[in-house]
């Protein structure tokens, strides 16, 4: 019971703290988004080295809708035969609405005997969310997955 | 906060994929500001997750602010040997929390 009432209050305070999100849910201005996604994209950018990855071989498993934001399922696998010489060296979890679109980044080597990680993170608003993974051979895949974040019944 | 729960099989095959869970309780503060005093509240989030087998790590991981309170991680490893598995969490407040548990491999 007390942890449920932590966690809603949390939630409140994640979007207090972040003008930027509650500007975005109350006047979703062309502006806003823009510099928004151009972060995402810059950090994209400097994760990759200016490479661009391409989809496929990564599943991004999270539910469509998530009632709270303050804690959304996310799992993440790549299909990679991970041995010495062939394997995912890590996966990184962007979220280009939240205040810091960086979220984690999991290192992965060949004793991990497969690349999958399941974890729980928030999420400031309904958007897109991005797993970037690279391989040892220095590629870089990408899968990209909507969730819908409904406001809890006490406003936000 | 700090306190670690992990879940780890007591028994597999030699070259067998387990799943490992874990859980730790942590506030994972954000940098914000009190809503009464205004005063600011520090960040204090777990900012490094590693785990290691016999003393090598096989997995790390660096988080930041949007990884949720109480961080929960499931991840696989594949095992070659009997051993010891030490999951280490480290915070902003320069706090290491770590936990532990054996395998046997028949």
């Amino acid at each position: 019971m007390s942890k449920t009432r932590i966690e809603v209050l949390d939630r409140r305070e994640f979007l207090v703290a972040s003008g930027a999100a509650v500007a975005t849910l109350t006047a979703l201005t062309s502006g806003a988004l823009a510099r928004e996604m151009k972060d995402a994209n810059k950090l994209l950018q400097e994760l990759t080295g200016g490479a661009k990855p391409t989809e496929g071989k990564v599943k991004l498993e999270m539910p469509e809708i998530a009632e709270n934001g303050a804690t959304v399922p996310v799992k993440i696998s790549v299909d990679s035969p991970m041995t010495d010489k062939d394997y995912c060296e890590s996966v990184t979890i962007i979220a280009p609405k939240n205040p810091t679109v960086y979220v984690a980044t999991f290192k992965f080597t060949p004793d991990s005997g497969k690349a999958w990680v399941s974890t729980r993170m928030r999420l400031a608003q309904t958007q897109e969310v991005w797993a970037l993974a690279k391989m040892s051979d220095g590629s870089f895949r990408i899968a990209k997955t909507n969730v819908k974040v409904t406001i809890g019944g006490c406003g936000g | 906060m700090g306190k670690a729960r992990v879940k780890v099989p007591k028994k597999a095959k030699k070259g067998e994929i387990i799943t490992i869970k874990t859980l730790i309780k942590h506030k994972m503060q954000r940098a914000t500001k009190d809503k009464k005093t205004g005063k600011p509240i520090k960040r204090n989030i777990i900012h490094t997750f590693e785990a290691k087998f016999n003393g090598k790590p096989f997995l790390t991981a660096e988080w930041d602010t949007g990884i949720s309170a109480n961080p929960y991680t499931a991840f696989t490893h594949r095992v070659s040997e009997s051993g010891e598995y030490e999951f280490v969490w480290k915070d902003d407040a320069g706090q290491t929390y770590t936990a532990k548990a054996r395998i046997e491999v028949a």
